[in-house]
């Protein structure tokens, strides 16, 4: 077991908590950069997919796990970003421009949709996103002269300034640099006096406001942020598919990116990632094991939802802490063997918090 | 002519959308949760009907009548087996909850051979009947929805307003805690109301399945009906009829009078103007969090 001696009031931000963490997420960062030697081209971009996925979760994570806000349209913000990234880079603007552009266009975006979250709560939150989702769905297939409707666009190769990055391997490294930034800035707003705003405004609204936050602020920062994230992964995706339509940002989508969120864990960075594997990686597993299930389940079109579900379910009755609490609580029997006692993460009974006028 | 013409239709396609936020309001009454399997319970129900009438050759009253019990006893059993144990979890919980259970049902529906995978017609007696009065040319379907609306609403009217069970129910939506002290069932009346919720969705599938059709997809419809339960205030019955006709009616005539894409996006647009200007919809409640 590990005992951490606070010496300095400083000890409690560090990133790194202790040298293990410095050891583990070396190597991790060791295994992804030799990953184009390591892996097939097929698992590299699967990787390259998780690493994307995982900028997406970590802008709904944000929200949604820390700042208590639920967005059933996020994929809007994956597109706006996609669209924006591949109209941009089709007009010759250089990948670093057209990615802050990408950015900040989702993020105003963002901004905007967070207008009506300062009334709004719960599921009238959920219904305004869900609402803008499909209007930017709407908006993408229509407007037809910038975005080619429904028949998609296609989406040139990133240019680093004349640098032009064609193969795999390169742009599996520009997506694992991008991931990285997002996740120490994430990470750094977290642990700045803004992250505990919105964990603050999570927990308690009312509370919050009267230690003096302002709600207005930094509810719209937090979507404002979510969105810009959205956003690069979006045009990180634009690039990686070479091609996108308006069906890619769907509801569907917006649900898998919650789904993502939950199975990870809700209110943790590791669950964004977590999650962003689980989301990738589980349709390979459902085509593995298909062929060894009766033809009526293992050939109908709904295995895939059907897995989902059930996982779905499965977490939020049994694990609501998603995979990343299942992985604290392995850690912690390891940690303290033989002192684990089931109680130790027993979820807390809560009375039903009421909306309503009492 | 044209003008009464959309209006039929309107109506009938804003009554199915009423009974789908009907449905919704039950749940959110009950148990102050938010149900997005509504949609799909109501294409079980419309499969149950068809397995019913295609497979088991059924005479269609009875298929309708079997049908609206298996969904209550489905409502009942979801209730009972996943959403009972977590009541009193954050309301995000739930909502992911029952994105599962949608996920699951639309893909279990898949896997029924031949009949899953296919868009299907429902072999109602009235089928592609048309009525002619005066200019109008009145669909048989559209009656039926109106008609069947409107007698289910003098029905749920009838049990919350008469009967012990419904009064009962408003008692325990008001109030969870002071209904349960005054000897009510709480938990019980929460089943009820998810197999009340589930028999109104099923209503609203068959009622729907002759004028589209019957397929995997069909719960998709519920996402619309959302906006249906926001304009009318989420707790409120009455609230979900008129907000279901008033999107049923904003889409007809938006897709006639309007340019292209306005009717898939129209009734989105009239619930984002609400949430701004009243966030609380037509006829819902002010409410105030006290600390």
């Amino acid at each position: 077991m590990r005992f951490i001696f606070k010496t300095d009031y400083a000890q409690d931000i560090h990133l790194a908590k202790h040298g293990g963490h410095i050891f583990w997420y070396s190597l991790l960062m060791v295994v992804l950069v030799a990953a184009p030697w390591l892996f097939a081209e097929y698992w590299l971009a699967q990787l390259t997919f998780i690493l994307i996925y995982s900028i997406a979760a970590l802008g709904i994570m944000l929200l949604a796990g820390f700042t208590g806000l639920f967005s059933l349209g996020h994929a809007a913000f994956l597109g706006v970003g996609a669209y924006t990234q591949a109209v941009l880079t089709n007009a010759g603007i250089p990948f670093p421009l057209a990615l802050a552009c990408a950015a900040g266009f989702s993020a105003a975006v963002g901004w905007i949709v967070g207008l009506p979250a300062l009334r709004l709560k719960g599921i009238y939150l959920g219904m305004a996103t869900l609402s803008f989702g499909f209007i930017v769905e709407e908006v993408l297939a229509r407007w037809e002269s910038v975005t080619g409707g429904n028949a998609g666009i296609n989406v040139k190769a990133p240019d680093l300034f004349g640098w032009v990055l064609a193969s795999e391997e390169q742009f599996y490294f520009l997506c694992l640099a991008l991931t990285v930034l997002s996740t120490f800035g994430i990470l750094n707003l977290l642990r700045s006096p803004t992250g505990r705003a919105f964990v603050a405004i999570r927990d308690s609204e009312i509370s919050a406001q009267s230690m003096g936050i302002n709600l207005a602020h930094y509810k719209t920062m937090s979507f404002a942020l979510s969105a810009a994230l959205a956003g690069v992964a979006g045009a990180l995706y634009a690039h990686k598919l070479h091609f996108i339509s308006p069906d890619q940002f769907n509801i569907l989508q917006s649900i898998d990116l919650l789904l993502m969120i939950v199975i990870g864990g809700l209110g943790s960075v590791h669950g964004a990632f977590l999650g962003a594997i689980f989301l990738i990686t589980a349709p390979q597993m459902i085509s593995l094991v298909k062929d060894y299930l009766p033809a009526v389940v293992g050939q109908a079109p709904g295995l895939q939802g059907l897995v989902y579900g059930a996982v779905l379910i499965g977490f939020v009755l049994f694990e609501p802490m998603g995979l990343y609490g299942r992985w604290l609580k392995i850690r912690t029997y390891i940690e303290m063997f033989p002192f684990y006692r089931k109680g130790m993460f027993k979820r807390q009974k809560s009375f039903q918090k009421s909306d309503r006028l009492k | 002519m044209q003008f009464f013409q959309l209006l039929i239709s309107g109506v009938a396609q804003g009554c199915i959308y009423g009974l789908i936020a009907l449905g919704f309001v039950l749940i959110y009454k009950a148990t102050e949760t938010v149900s997005f399997a509504q949609g799909e319970l109501m294409m079980l129900g419309a499969f149950a009907c068809l397995v019913a009438m295609t497979m088991f050759g059924l005479p269609y009253w009875v298929s309708i009548l079997g049908a609206i019990l298996v969904m209550a006893l489905l409502g009942m059993l979801i209730e009972l087996a996943v959403i009972r144990p977590i009541l009193g979890q954050p309301a995000f919980s739930i909502v992911m909850l029952t994105i599962g259970i949608g996920y699951v049902a639309r893909g279990l529906i898949t896997m029924i051979p031949n009949i899953g995978t296919d868009t299907l017609a429902l072999p109602v007696p009235y089928k592609d009947e048309l009525w002619k009065a005066g200019g109008l040319v009145l669909n048989v379907e559209h009656m039926v929805v109106i008609a069947a609306t409107g007698v289910l609403c003098v029905l749920l009217f009838a049990l919350f307003r008469y009967s012990k069970l419904g009064i009962a129910m408003q008692a325990a939506s008001q109030n969870q805690l002071a209904a349960y002290y005054m000897g009510i069932p709480v938990k019980r009346l929460n089943g009820i109301a998810w197999g009340l919720a589930a028999a109104v969705a099923c209503i609203a599938g068959m009622l729907l399945a002759p004028i589209t059709f019957v397929h995997a997809n069909m719960g998709f419809i519920g996402l619309k009906a959302f906006p249906a339960a926001v304009v009318g205030g989420f707790g409120s019955l009455p609230g979900a009829i008129v907000g279901g006709l008033v999107i049923g009616l904003v889409e007809s005539f938006s897709g006639f009078y309007l340019p292209d894409g306005f009717k898939d996006t129209a009734a989105y647009i009239v619930v984002l103007v609400m949430l701004m200007v009243k966030p609380n919809g037509l006829f819902g409640e002010q409410l105030r969090k006290k600390v």
